[in-house]
């Protein structure tokens, strides 16, 4: 397995008189797309806002890039070149798509080469370059939330859900642009609970529940392992392309 | 799908359609004009001391009962240093009364800002999130404020006049519109520019904007929102502090309380604009203006309450005010 970029050990998280995340540890390979999967509640979303510093872990330690981040505020991550979506995509929907995207970039404007890449992904966000974020279907919406964390290469990308709500046609167009994703060698973890989607695109897994890591490997084996499946992730055969 | 950014025009041609319904209602034209300039130059005033009210209240959600302080402290300082210009104020030359009021107004923006600095740093940002916290605090900083103001400049209301080339009148036929309140609606217009200029031209405008939507967002890009959020803070204080000297020479006196009695018709404003907006607080503020001219004249026993009736009735046709800030 390739060198960790990020690492989380023995984390855990308090939100109010919660204790969410208990004893947290995985590490997400540097250069692969590692997905976080789990039931609802399990604490896959508390994780990744606890990483991007959002929510303060309150023991144990996150490294990324051999570095401790745990106690760094949320811009200081994100200047280190970890980009987040959030589950509910964080569009500033009384932005235009092109204002939306130049907040993004730490260069004053744009690059122009690496904006044709995107609308490659996703031709939308040209079509609707200077329209209202706030107008755009859901689909789009999520579409904006990615390329907004692309607009400029990063080191780690933190995605919650990004499938959540959307059309079968437009999750097969995230699939393709995540694919893409992974040829540029950027280091991804996705939350996820479609599983479809996850096992179409994942090279490692982890699994949640009840705040702690319970399962973490390859995700072709578990893929393969139905029982461990169920046992793991409560999937009905319905569940399973 | 026609997505292109526009702008919602009904509530400024509410402000257009409320000129012109007032017209019949007041019978005559010169009265009418002589009070839609008075109401004009009210909610430019008005929207020079809550424009940065809002944003504050948009960009970090603080609600502060002290704004009313820096509208004081601003008048006071305008004050001290007009009547020690009195000499420049009493000729009836323009310039001779710009070279006073522009420093005037210099400090009143510098102390005003100045007192906005220490209060976020020093009553404000321990009480973020807590919304009945910053009541308590920010209601006692204006009351301890206004003790400070008596110490300072003393307990007695200092009369202001107002420079010597705005005062009167300019007549056109029979209608008289008083040369001041031409200039508290060009000095409104130029702040009102200003801002908007910078909210839609300039990055930082952008990430003010940004910031008033999804502070957090903002944050994950890699942008420190407390440092924006103090320099809208203190640049919403110092504005606070203009609106103060304009008002003061408006009324021809200033008082420690001014700020505090300025702070209803405030939020009155800021929330039929929608919270966050300086676009709606610029409408709402014009609205108001209009409306507490219009009825003072046309049923003056209404006067008092035209503006709560105007905040319901904006309420019930858009709840989120005039131009909602989409939170997310």
């Amino acid at each position: 397995m390739a060198e960790a970029l990020l690492c989380l050990a023995g984390v855990n998280t308090h939100i109010g008189q919660y204790h969410i995340l208990q004893g947290v540890d995985f590490e997400v390979p540097r250069g692969s797309l590692t997905m976080l999967l789990g039931r609802n509640g399990a604490g896959k979303t508390t994780c990744l806002r606890t990483v991007m510093g959002l929510w303060r872990a309150s023991a144990g330690s996150i490294r990324f890039d051999g570095k401790d981040v745990t106690r760094l505020p949320t811009p200081d991550l994100a200047r280190l070149g970890i980009a987040y979506v959030p589950e509910n995509m964080g569009i500033f929907a009384g932005l235009t798509v092109r204002e939306n995207l130049l907040l993004a970039a730490r260069e004053k404007a744009l690059d122009e080469k690496r904006l044709e890449w995107i609308f490659g992904l996703f031709p939308a966000m040209k079509k609707f370059w200077n329209g209202l974020a706030g107008t755009l279907s859901g689909g789009q919406k999520q579409m904006l939330a990615i390329s907004r964390a692309i607009v400029e290469p990063r080191r780690l990308l933190l995605v919650d859900e990004p499938t959540k709500g959307l059309a079968p046609a437009i999750i097969a167009n995230m699939i393709e642009a995540f694919k893409e994703l992974k040829r540029t060698d950027t280091t991804i973890l996705v939350v996820e609970q479609n599983f479809h989607f996850a096992r179409s695109l994942g090279d490692t897994v982890a699994v949640m529940d009840a705040g702690r890591i319970v399962h973490t490997g390859a995700m072709a084996a578990l893929a393969a392992d139905e029982a461990l499946q169920t046992r793991l992730l409560g999937l009905s055969l319905e569940a399973r392309p | 799908m026609n997505t292109a950014r526009r702008i919602d025009w009904i509530p400024l041609a509410l402000v257009g359609a409320l000129m012109l319904a007032a017209l019949p209602l007041v019978g005559s034209a010169p009265t009418w004009v002589t009070l839609t300039v008075a109401g004009l130059a009210m909610g430019m005033m008005v929207f020079m001391m809550a424009s940065g009210l809002t944003l504050v209240f948009g960009l970090m959600d603080v609600m502060n009962f002290a704004h009313g302080a820096f509208i004081s402290v601003g008048a006071y300082a305008a004050a001290s240093v007009l009547l020690s210009m009195r000499a420049s104020m009493q000729e009836p030359s323009v310039a001779a009364n710009l070279s006073a009021m522009l420093p005037a107004m210099l400090a009143a923006i510098a102390l005003a800002g100045a007192l906005g600095l220490f209060f976020e740093r020093v009553v404000i940002r321990p009480v973020y999130g807590d919304h009945l916290k910053q009541i308590l605090v920010t209601v006692g900083g204006l009351i301890v404020c206004e003790q400070l103001i008596h110490v300072v400049w003393g307990p007695d209301i200092i009369p202001l006049p107002r420079p010597a080339a705005f005062t009167g009148s300019i007549i056109f036929g029979d209608v008289a519109i008083e040369r001041y309140r031409m200039l508290a609606v060009l000095v409104g217009l130029a702040v009102f520019a200003a801002m908007w200029l910078l909210l839609a031209r300039t990055r930082i405008g952008l990430l003010i904007r940004a910031g008033v939507e999804n502070p957090e967002m903002v944050e994950s890009l890699g942008y420190r929102i407390r440092r924006l959020f103090v320099g809208v803070f203190v640049a919403g204080s110092g504005l606070a502090g203009l609106g103060g000297v304009m008002w003061a020479m408006y009324q021809e006196s200033v008082n420690a309380q001014m700020g505090m009695q300025m702070m209803v018709v405030i939020f009155i404003v800021i929330i039929i604009g929608g919270l966050g907006s300086v676009g709606g607080c610029f409408v709402g503020a014009l609205l108001v203006g209009l409306i507490a001219n219009y009825i003072g004249y046309v049923a003056p026993k209404l006067a008092l309450g035209s503006n709560i009736l105007l905040m319901v009735l904006v309420l019930l046709w858009r709840p989120n005010g005039l131009y909602p800030v989409g939170k997310s």
